[in-house]
């Protein structure tokens, strides 16, 4: 396999300034004209890119709530030195995605009616509540690292005093919505094609969004340990990785027994549209980089782990379209293609990521080691055991 | 409203009655729009009215985030454009693909029909059901209406196909519909079954309390079970050194 040693992207700052304006002019055009005139939505179509877009964001920002709980709720103490990008990826991912959902919605001066106005059988609704919260749980679990820059302590103490259920809810919060994107789809099995409609949609959508989440911040570890040190040790990096395999065959069995416990796999034995799009996400997100990950050497190696993980990416991004555009063409049989000014939003809110991500990596301290932070919760050496523990510890040990 | 498909005859009065109740712009339409809110549209020499079904357990008010979109007693299921923050969920929801959106407006809301809410309130028929010459369309109270199509099924069991649509499809519907020939070939999407679509989202919605619940605790739990391994190893480590003695080994 020839790939270019983690290519770096030259000329990045005129790029993503070109398309941030063009981002904004085509955003400026949306607000003027109205969506009819600028996007390719229909009656017919009225979810398109931008839904795609929102799904993409919210599972690669998975890793927010995967790696927190596995360091903080699991004590996976190990992992603690991507624990800040994680948040980091996830708070801008997550800001991204209500920039979207403002820009999508019909009437963006209304985006706050469900703060007030509920409907709890709308799965639309949980999913703007869960939205809300998590997005402000994510920021108090980012506020330290910028007090922090500023030298501004008492309020981190207050943080942390409620990070234990702050984060119990977070891990909470997303389980729920990250399943829920898929919830949205149950209520159209006459219009999702057969190959990506299934009620067990919620479940696949969260087991697909821990492996790219993973994938992701393993992704981010090794583009940004170029300067110098690595973030994580080999060793480390091949553990994370022999996870995703782990849930790249999870989702596999599932999916694969689904299709068939319904039958719709009569479907993948005909060359169409809709066959070719499936296979095509089955073997770049799962299949192929499960064969890669499997392989101790491609764990072990950088090179090796880019490429998987980039599969797993682009995998899960070509999963996510397919259910939110390709999966829908079918019924009633019509052809979507985002317009112009879509597209540029998206790029423009893409770049938008970007360039916050390097513009905070380069300003506050989140792939250094872990400088001290006051801790609540140091763990007690000299702590007084209760009697109970002593005594059986006590002698387990004299006896060994 | 009970639409007997055998009686019409396709002269659209329906249509211009409905356009004049609404103050919509008048012309014959072939497809619902946002200026017609009933269409005919013919299937060989049969014609079948379109319009929104008001459905018992309606997937559009069961999807609406803030809950713009109600089902009324009496059977409309109506609109609130103040309330409507423009997500287009119905419109993708709806199995019947009624409600239409103002793309071209900067404040768009979507348009249906109201089943004439208003008339309704003072007592009248829906301006459509008043309207039909040929009592292809009538109105009344649902229970009547479906005894009227089963007794008008049972006595001419050649002319009709033995079903009354919007009976129990998606869990039943305000619109009646009799056919002398399948639904399926009038356009009717045949895949929609007996229970209401709602049901599809509430089996993952029911679940959110237990994953809460159940899931807080189990974290909570996670959390007390590694830490506590945590501060053994670190006391065993401690003790190992030699570091800290314990307390009552000191004489």
């Amino acid at each position: 396999m020839k790939i270019r040693l983690l290519p770096r992207i030259t000329r990045w700052h005129p790029i993503a300034t070109t398309l941030i304006l063009a981002g904004t002019l085509a955003a400026i055009a949306r607000f003027t004209y109205g969506l009819g005139a600028t996007t390719n939505l229909s009656d017919e179509f009225p979810w398109g890119l931008w839904i795609g877009f929102d799904f993409l964001g919210i599972g690669l920002a998975a890793s927010g709530f995967t790696i927190v709980a596995a360091v903080h709720l699991f004590h996976a103490k190990e992992y603690e030195p991507i624990v800040r990008p994680a948040i980091l990826t996830a708070f801008i991912g997550y800001m991204l995605v209500v920039l979207v959902l403002i820009l999508d919605l019909g009437r963006p001066d209304h985006f706050w009616h469900p703060l007030v106005m509920w409907n709890p059988h709308s799965v639309m609704c949980e999913i703007s509540w869960c939205l809300m919260l998590y997005t402000s749980v994510l920021s108090l679990e980012f506020a330290p690292i910028v007090l922090e820059r500023f030298n501004i302590l008492w309020p981190i103490k207050w943080i942390h005093a409620i990070s234990l259920p702050l984060m119990i809810f977070g891990v909470l919060l997303s389980t729920l919505h990250q399943s829920s994107f898929g919830s949205l789809y149950l209520i159209v099995p006459n219009r999702l094609h057969a190959l990506w409609y299934t009620p067990l949609l919620p479940v696949l959508f969260f087991i697909s969004c821990l492996a790219s989440g993973i994938s992701m911040i393993l992704l981010e570890s090794l583009v940004f340990s170029r300067g110098g040190r690595d973030l994580l040790p080999t060793r480390l990096r091949a553990n994370l990785a022999k996870v995703i395999a782990v849930i790249l065959a999870l989702y596999f069995v599932v999916r694969v027994e689904n299709l068939l416990a319904r039958g719709a796999w009569h479907e993948l034995t005909t060359v169409t549209y809709f066959s070719l799009a499936f296979y095509a996400e089955m073997l770049i997100g799962f299949v192929i980089p499960f064969g890669l990950l499997v392989v101790e050497r491609v764990r072990n190696s950088r090179r090796g782990l880019y490429a998987a993980t980039l599969m797993v990416v682009v995998g899960f991004a070509l999963n996510r379209m397919n259910t939110a555009i390709t999966g829908l063409e079918s019924y009633p049989a019509q052809t979507y293609f985002p317009s112009l000014i879509e597209i540029f939003i998206m790029l423009g809110i893409t770049a938008l990521g970007f360039s916050a991500f390097s513009f905070v990596v380069k300003h506050l301290p989140i792939f250094e080691p872990v400088v001290a932070t006051p801790r609540v919760r140091q763990v007690a050496v000299t702590a007084r055991p209760e009697p109970v523990f002593l005594t059986r510890h006590g002698g387990d040990l004299e006896s060994s | 409203m009970l639409i007997d498909l055998t009686l019409c005859v396709g002269c659209n009065v329906c249509q211009g009655a409905c356009k004049e109740e609404n103050q919509l712009p008048p012309g014959e339409e072939k497809y619902l729009s946002l200026t017609a809110y009933t269409a005919l549209s013919k299937y060989n020499d049969l014609y079948i009215r379109r319009m929104c079904q008001h459905c018992d357990v309606p997937t559009c008010v069961s999807v609406c985030p803030v809950a713009a979109l109600s089902k009324a007693d009496a059977g409309p299921v109506a609109y609130d454009g103040e309330k409507c923050i423009g997500c287009r969920y119905c419109l993708q929801a709806c199995p019947y693909h009624v409600p239409k959106y103002e793309w071209s407006s900067t404040k768009p809301r979507i348009q249906k029909c109201k089943f004439c809410a208003p008339r309704l309130a003072k007592g009248l028929q829906p301006a459509c059901a008043e309207a039909c010459p040929t009592g292809a369309t009538i109105f009344g109270e649902r229970d009547e209406l479906l005894l009227e199509a089963a007794r008008r099924v049972s006595a001419e069991p050649t002319k009709y196909v033995p079903r009354i649509y919007g009976k129990d499809d998606v869990g039943g519907t305000s619109m009646l519909y009799l056919s002398p020939v399948p639904f399926e070939q009038l356009g009717f999407d045949a895949r929609l079954g007996k229970i209401p679509m709602p049901m599809l989202t509430m089996s993952a919605l029911s679940k959110v309390p237990n994953v809460l619940s159940v899931g807080g605790v189990m974290l909570g739990g996670i959390w007390w079970i590694t830490n506590r391994r945590t501060e053994v190893a670190a006391f065993e480590a401690s003790e190992q050194k030699g570091e800290t003695p314990r307390p009552e080994d000191k004489p």
